[in-house]
């Protein structure tokens, strides 16, 4: 029998949703981690009961914990993140050097292929590694010690890497953003690093079209079409057919192009899903209408899903993080709100019903397709 | 033997079920030696009351005992007589806060 499993991370402790394949009822476990942020929770596609979670707090700091069961029960693991050799500076907000730290994980993405191995995105940006199931954790430092590393500038919500995305094809490709740096590629394993942001427009920065200081907000692939990027951009929605090499706008008819997630349907690559945002200073939906926006052409031409929706007085946000689709034959479609809603469609954004309202402010939304 | 009480939070990472915790540490008591102990029991507590590499406390952690607020002694001074002989806890906190 097929089902899903959501895997939602609020302010507050993450939670645990289940149904069958018909996605109509469903069982909430949780809060797991009670009180304590998790900012992602995330399974591993070569084993669905092998999950990861980041937790942490700023009074007890950063711990990461792992489920085998899938979400039944967890175990703390190894929490040391430690940059490799001397960190150096990075420039903060007022533009003056500023130490690298650690502060917590954004993101956790398990190898597609082996449970054991799991990549971190972490602030002050940095991309770490395990390869025994979190227990110890390395950085991979040739991102950090890229070149343009000291002029990095942290976004409003800090200087994360917060999108860590794996080529499905070449397992020694994969790709990360950083808010406010923009994305960069590897294509050794993560041994050397280069920017691939050229075709970004950023009006926020003194040179709109640097090779780096972009604040990405989320990136999107198919599996399918892997040189085939989507990205959310602080404002503007991009697209990449060159793996990055180069980008055009494809925000086209939307209300507005600022926003923060982004997918692709399981099935579609070129059907899109962002949920745009009013502005950067008014992170509530435009109208106060909560509306999904489906582009079935590879961006340019979109459409607005409304159905189940609040279309009055709705002024949440949808963070990075906090949209997922499943891979059922009929694509679902999730996404969650700092208002503690999650939404999902089981009819690919055709309609919508919420499968809980009343959660801490959701952080992220992962989907695991069982069965 | 050293009487230990965490928050809450940290008790039930650590699975701990009663209020306080107590430990045996060698020779004179003090922060570093009693965080040591406590670390090597519970290694999951590693990193949420001081740093794992520098051994700093973390910002928003206190250590009172004896109605005084030690934050801010050396790790390696003594603790009060009346912690090390188990007579008055010593309470690690984390930092009150609204919200």
């Amino acid at each position: 029998m097929s089902g899903v499993r959501v895997l939602v991370g609020t302010r507050k402790g993450a939670f645990v949703l289940t149904a069958d394949g018909k996605r109509e009822r469903w069982e909430v476990s949780g809060p797991h981690f009670g009180g304590w942020e998790i900012y992602h929770v995330n399974g591993s596609p070569a084993d669905p009961d092998r999950l990861y979670a980041s937790q942490s707090s700023g009074w007890f700091g950063q711990l990461i914990q792992r489920s085998d069961d899938g979400g039944r029960t967890w175990k703390p693991m190894g929490n040391e993140f430690s940059y490799e050799g001397v960190p150096g500076t990075h420039q903060w907000y007022d533009g003056t050097p500023h130490p690298w730290e650690f502060a917590r994980v954004w993101h956790l993405e398990p190898s597609p292929s082996d449970p054991d191995t799991v990549y971190a995105g972490v602030e002050d940006a940095a991309l770490f590694r395990s390869v025994d199931g979190g227990q110890e954790w390395q950085e991979l430092s040739g991102l950090r010690c890229h070149g343009s590393g000291p002029s990095w500038q942290p976004g409003a919500g800090g200087m994360c890497l917060h999108t860590i995305v794996l080529d499905p094809n070449e397992s020694a490709r994969m790709f990360v953003a950083i808010s406010a740096a923009g994305v960069f590629r590897t294509d050794d394993g993560g041994k050397m690093w280069r920017p691939v942001n050229r075709g970004l427009r950023s009006e926020q920065i003194p040179d709109s079209t640097a090779e780096v200081g972009h604040c990405v907000h989320r990136l999107a692939m198919h599996r399918s079409r892997p040189e085939v990027l989507f990205m959310q951009k602080h404002w503007d929605v991009m697209r990449s057919d060159d793996a990055g090499e180069s980008w055009a706008e494809v925000s086209g008819d939307l209300p507005t192009d600022f926003g923060f997630a982004i997918d692709v349907h399981a099935h579609e690559p070129d059907t899109v899903y962002v949920v745009p945002i009013k502005s950067d200073s008014e992170h509530y939906p435009l109208e106060g209408k909560l509306r999904v926006y489906r582009s079935r052409t590879g961006g340019g031409e979109w459409e607005a899903l409304t159905n189940g929706l609040p279309q009055g007085d709705c002024y949440v946000n949808v963070l990075r993080d906090a949209m997922a689709v499943d891979s059922l034959e009929e694509c679902g479609v999730y996404f969650g709100t700092t208002g503690g809603q999650v939404y999902a469609s089981a009819d690919a954004g055709d309609s919508w019903a919420p499968i809980v309202r009343d959660l801490p402010a959701v952080l992220s939304v992962e989907v695991q397709t069982l069965g | 033997m050293i009487r230990i009480m965490l928050p809450a939070h940290l008790r039930t990472l650590a699975r701990i079920d009663a209020g306080e915790v107590t430990l045996h540490v060698e020779g004179q008591a003090t922060q570093r030696l009693v965080l040591d102990a406590l670390e090597a029991r519970y290694p999951m507590l590693r990193g949420t009351i001081r740093d794992q590499v520098t051994h700093q406390r973390r910002a928003f952690v206190r250590f009172f005992a004896c109605e005084q607020d030690l934050s801010f002694e050396p790790p390696d001074a003594a603790l009060p007589d009346a912690v090390a002989l188990g007579v008055e806890p010593l309470l690690v906190v984390g930092a009150m806060a609204g919200g």
